[in-house]
């Protein structure tokens, strides 16, 4: 039998974690923050989309006959759905992200554990897949009971959810891990978020829009991530061939994840 | 203790230039102000001209008009408030809790009433540059006339008075950041009902009434009448609605900035 012992003085450096402890270990940290903080986020989540659905796919729609054969609510709930994932993703990898580097300093404080640049991206990443999972599921759960939903499918849509929002969240968060200043924020939502919500597919086709406002409707995930999930809810075709779509959002996240690495390097580098 | 009723207006002018060169000393400083014009334009050409191509033309109290011609004077309302609301809530937050910057001006011979007043006044400029551009981009798609625009622009500084006062007013008793959320959402729930997608009187009777309770209803009411030309005495109780919120609002958040800073 033999007995392990550690030389005196050489500790945590020499041992450390395996990467998959070490990012559980950030996301133990993020879910104890937002154990903290869910009350700052529990009306928007829930009761939003439930306004929402009210005023604009009742309310609006009763004005409105159909598209593509199906009610104008039941047109937009995998809409909202997908926005609202995609909202979620950016909002929290805006103010939060900053913050942790400019004013909590809670990345530098991270650096000073045995947890890679790479653990802290992960770790945050999986905190945001948590957060919209479990948003995509209630707003389902609540959309059931609209009775728009019209096909088995609609499972995979809380998945579809996620990979848009990690291919947002990953190069959103990059972003703001290189900036100082949050009024660059006011002009990320104005000039990418607020159109992408309101021209990427969720309200009415892309086909209506011009030429060019349709080719950047097409550059956003966010169109992507309506089409597949109005696709799995409704039943029907998407634009293009599934694989595309999906392929599209998977580029997407890899380039922001490999960004964010530098990104985040460059800023803890000093 | 000073009586609040002896204000300085070189008081509060000063409290609002302090904004002014706030906002030039930030980076980019053109942009972000530029930017707060694209907001209410881009739900505009989305939910107006968008889903108005689905929606067609609307029937309201006996007149037919575009969906778009219906949609666009609410988004203007919504834009009068949205622009005095973010000065008003999170900026005066930051300010009020975090930066100290009353603490530090209440040092100088400023009053409680006339950083309110100041604050209040920059929230609401601020906003109506955002309406000024918006009206005429109305204009230019000829869904109001200049005339009825011009009478109209008074109608969101007020509306922007109102909200402002009100939203400086209810940030003095936010306790932290995650109290906003509530903030947002009464925000967005007015958004999403005060007449603005939808005429209310479409909701059952005891909504319609629950609705004409708040003040979103009465800007977007005040707005539409104004700019489709449409005048009626509501008009007139509407008007009061909003200066009895922008009184109510201006003197509470006086008493509270006094209590909390002064004590």
């Amino acid at each position: 039998m033999t007995t392990i012992t550690r030389a005196p003085g050489r500790t945590a450096a020499a041992t450390a974690p395996p990467a998959s402890v070490r990012i559980m270990a950030a996301l133990e940290r993020y879910l104890t923050v937002y154990k903290r903080n869910w009350h700052g986020s529990i009306f928007s989540a829930f009761i939003l989309p439930v306004l929402f659905m009210i005023s604009i796919g009742i309310g609006v729609g009763g004005y409105i006959g159909t598209i593509d054969g199906w009610d104008y609510l039941s047109y937009i709930v995998p809409g909202v759905l997908a926005s609202g994932a995609f909202q979620t993703a950016i909002g929290e990898s805006t103010f939060p992200v900053m913050g942790d580097f400019k004013w909590t300093r809670g990345m530098h404080a991270m650096r000073a554990t045995p947890l890679r640049i790479f653990d802290m991206i992960a770790g945050w990443q999986l905190y945001i897949q948590i957060r919209v999972f479990c948003g995509a599921v209630v707003f389902l759960i609540i959309s059931a009971l609209f009775g728009a939903i019209h096909s088995p499918w609609v499972v995979v849509t809380p998945l579809i959810c996620a990979l848009l929002a990690l291919s947002t969240a990953a190069p959103v968060s990059a972003f703001s891990a290189g900036l100082d200043n949050d009024s660059y924020f006011s002009l990320l939502f104005r000039f990418v978020v607020i159109p992408s919500t309101l021209f990427a597919g969720v309200f009415f086709p892309v086909s209506q829009l011009q030429p060019f406002f349709r080719l950047l409707a097409y550059a956003s995930p966010l169109w992507h991530g309506v089409v597949l999930c109005r696709a799995a809810m409704l039943g029907g075709p998407t634009p293009w061939p599934i694989w595309i779509h999906v392929t599209y959002l998977v580029a997407f996240s890899a380039l922001g994840l490999w960004w964010a690495d530098r990104a985040y390097s460059k800023r803890l580098k000093d | 203790m000073v009586s609040a009723l002896a204000l300085s207006p070189a008081r509060v002018g000063s409290v609002i230039n302090r904004n002014v060169g706030a906002l030039r000393s930030g980076p980019s400083y053109w942009w972000v102000l530029l930017s707060g014009f694209f907001e209410p334009l881009l739900y505009l050409f989305s939910i107006g001209v968008g889903v108005g191509a689905l929606v067609g033309n609307l029937h309201v109290s006996g007149q037919t008009m575009s969906y778009a011609a219906f949609v666009a004077p609410a988004m203007l309302a919504v834009s009068a408030m949205s622009g005095a609301l973010a000065e008003a809530t999170f900026n005066f937050f930051f300010k009020f809790k975090y930066v100290k910057t009353y603490d530090a001006m209440l040092a100088t011979p400023i009053r409680p009433m006339e950083i309110a007043m100041g604050e209040l006044a920059w929230a609401m400029l601020r906003g109506s540059f955002y309406t000024a551009c918006f009206l005429a981009v109305m204009v230019a798609m000829k869904l109001t006339t200049f005339w009825w625009a011009l009478a109209a622009f008074p109608a969101t500084m007020l509306v922007g008075l109102a909200f402002g006062a009100v939203g400086m007013a209810i940030t003095t008793l936010i306790r932290g950041w995650q109290d906003f959320d509530l903030v947002f959402t009464g925000q967005f729930a007015m958004f999403l009902f005060s007449g603005t997608f939808s005429p209310v009187q479409n909701y059952p009777t005891g909504v319609e009434i629950l609705i004409g309770l708040t003040p979103l209803y009465h800007a977007v009411q005040l707005i539409r009448g104004l700019s489709t030309g449409q005048l009626s005495w509501g008009l007139l109780g509407n008007t009061f609605y909003l200066i009895l919120m922008t009184a109510a609002g201006l003197l509470f958040a006086n008493r509270r900035l006094t209590k909390v800073l002064t004590a």
